[in-house]
């Protein structure tokens, strides 16, 4: 029997990373999935970004799970387009539970060097995306008169200042700013609201050319390799490694959308290594 | 279908009854031994009838019908030579420990505060804690595979409530000290891979806080009553809720999760 036995969960920036891992981890534990995906490239961000197979393999594999997926492409930006998503997913799986806000993007620069450009879409992405998601969801959640669980995905950056993206900072910020109203408002229907907050995890959002130039801006491109960068990672966590796996945040996704957590609300939870302890 | 914590074995203070018997239980149910120690006396500043033998006797009764094995001992968490001899006996009886729960406390809350309520609420819920930590360190260091350890604080580790009575101020003291303790402990650890984190319960069914004394107390102060209200429509949760919260910081699943605060309030903290 599964933990999530019976249950909807949507799931934004699903086709892969952390998203196509909470679709797989909630999908093991019983839940068909609603999942949606920008699946192109956005001008400002400059690693690759998921394709359009990228979200077929994650329908491959929630189905072969023997779970139900709808799957569609749409930017958290465009209300329209992602609540047409959402109504389309629960019309065909019949209700929604739980919600994880993942879809995110990042991309660097100094605050004084960032352009308009850059600024408006990571906030456009990362925050009001998140505020979209959540709510194109919450007239389902309420419907149901079930209750339900939102899970927005923040980050060590949505604690503490780092140098070089202070967009994604900001963002990573009033996404725990969301979540505390969100709780409270959604309260009396039993909703609950909380943020996990990663440390690095190991995704093309980190392992790629332009996150390693930023983390070892002293060593030449040929030694800019993934074991030195993960020395570089550790500096930042207290336990004695590098990044955490997907797997580790779709974990503790798992547990705040399951019935274990039914009285947990309006928190901020890391998944940090220790990262924002230490 | 295999338990989450088959093969470990984990080491609970105040497990005679409420959230600690829960624990013990909870954890039993996932394929872990316990060892069980709990002060089962009255302490004089108490008002509400503490834990007896015969409650452990009951939580030691109740783990064995789950096929697991339990060591079971009287012993007081502010004396630190007594609660190391249980932790050596518990471990030679069962093996290394994987796992800490740091749960006994009292609540000295009551119309009639004395003077004493303080150091016996400093001295239970801060020392105490303290010393069950250190009395398993050594052993889960030596023990080489890691391992993870939970502090019982409350939201009043996290919020200046509780009243101004010296039991109502020892406890807040006392409770947010615990969290000053989990961050220091989370970073010595973490290199031998050791997680140290806090659960923070709003007002729990448990003998603590559901008895005369309490209610009373509670009631005399709207404030007081006003620091129990929570943002989910619940007016207590169970112990088992923060069983599973436990659970899941002491399991695989959050291999990666230290030096954190988990509050298990209800939206509590987040709705003052």
């Amino acid at each position: 029997m599964g933990r999530l036995d019976g249950k909807v969960a949507f799931i934004t920036g699903a086709a892969r990373g952390q998203g196509r891992s909470h679709a797989l981890r909630m999908a093991q534990e019983g839940a068909d999935i609603v999942a949606v995906d920008v699946v192109r490239q956005l001008p400002t961000v400059e690693y690759t970004m998921s394709s359009p197979d990228d979200l077929a393999e994650t329908v491959r594999q929630v189905e072969a799970l023997d779970r139900r997926i709808v799957a569609r492409e749409a930017d958290v930006r465009d209300y329209g387009a992602l609540k047409s998503a959402l109504d389309e997913g629960v019309a065909e799986l019949g209700r929604l539970d739980i919600v994880s806000a993942n879809a995110g993007i990042f991309s660097q620069g100094r605050a004084e060097e960032l352009s308009d450009e850059s600024w408006e879409e990571m906030i456009g992405v990362n925050l009001t995306g998140v505020w979209h998601t959540a709510k194109a969801a919450i007239p389902h959640l309420k419907a149901g008169g079930n209750g339900g669980s939102i899970i927005l995905t923040s980050s060590t950056a949505g604690i503490k200042g780092f140098e070089n993206f202070a967009h994604y900072v900001s963002a990573k910020h009033g996404v725990v700013g969301l979540m505390r109203t969100l709780a409270l408002e959604l309260a009396p229907d039993m909703i609950r609201v909380n943020t996990v907050h990663p440390t690095s995890v190991d995704t093309d959002m980190i392992q790629n050319d332009m996150l390693y130039a930023l983390f070892a801006p002293d060593l030449e491109p040929d030694q800019r390799t993934r074991e030195a960068l993960g020395e570089r990672f550790q500096t930042m966590n207290a336990l004695p490694i590098p990044w955490v796996e997907p797997v580790d945040i779709s974990n503790a996704v798992l547990w705040l959308a399951s019935d274990e957590s039914r009285y947990v609300t309006g928190v901020m939870l890391p998944v940090d290594a220790g990262s924002t302890t230490k | 279908m295999a338990g989450q914590l088959e093969g470990k074995v984990a080491f609970i203070t105040g497990a005679a009854r409420g959230q600690g018997r829960s624990h013990a239980i909870r954890l039993a149910q996932e394929g872990a031994d316990i060892i069980a120690v709990d002060l089962c006396a009255q302490i004089d500043t108490v008002a509400y009838p503490m834990a007896t033998p015969d409650d452990l006797a009951e939580t030691v009764r109740s783990v064995e019908e789950l096929d697991r094995r339990i060591h079971a001992v009287e012993a007081d968490v502010r004396d630190r030579d007594a609660l190391q001899a249980a932790f050596d006996a518990g471990v030679a009886e069962l093996g290394r420990v994987d796992i800490v729960l740091a749960n006994a406390g009292i609540a000295p809350l009551s119309m009639n505060p004395v003077p004493e309520e303080w150091q016996d609420v400093i001295d239970v819920n801060l020392t105490g804690v303290y010393h069950t930590v250190e009395v398993a360190k050594p052993s889960m260091i030596e023990g080489g595979r890691g391992g993870a350890i939970v502090l019982t604080s409350s939201t009043a580790g996290l919020a200046g409530i509780g009243g101004s009575t010296p039991g109502g101020l020892g406890y807040t003291a006392a409770k947010h000290g615990v969290v000053g303790l989990m961050r220091s402990y989370a970073n010595q650890l973490a290199e031998h891979s050791i997680r140290v984190n806090t659960i923070h319960p709003t007002g729990v069914n448990t003998p603590m806080v559901v008895n005369d004394v309490m209610q009373e107390f509670l009631q005399s102060d709207p404030q007081l009553g006003q620091a129990m209200a929570n943002a989910l429509p619940v007016d207590m949760i169970e112990a088992v809720d923060l069983s599973n919260a436990i659970l899941w910081l002491v399991s695989d699943a959050a291999r990666y999760v230290t030096g954190v605060t988990l509050p298990v309030d209800a939206g509590f903290l987040n709705k003052r």
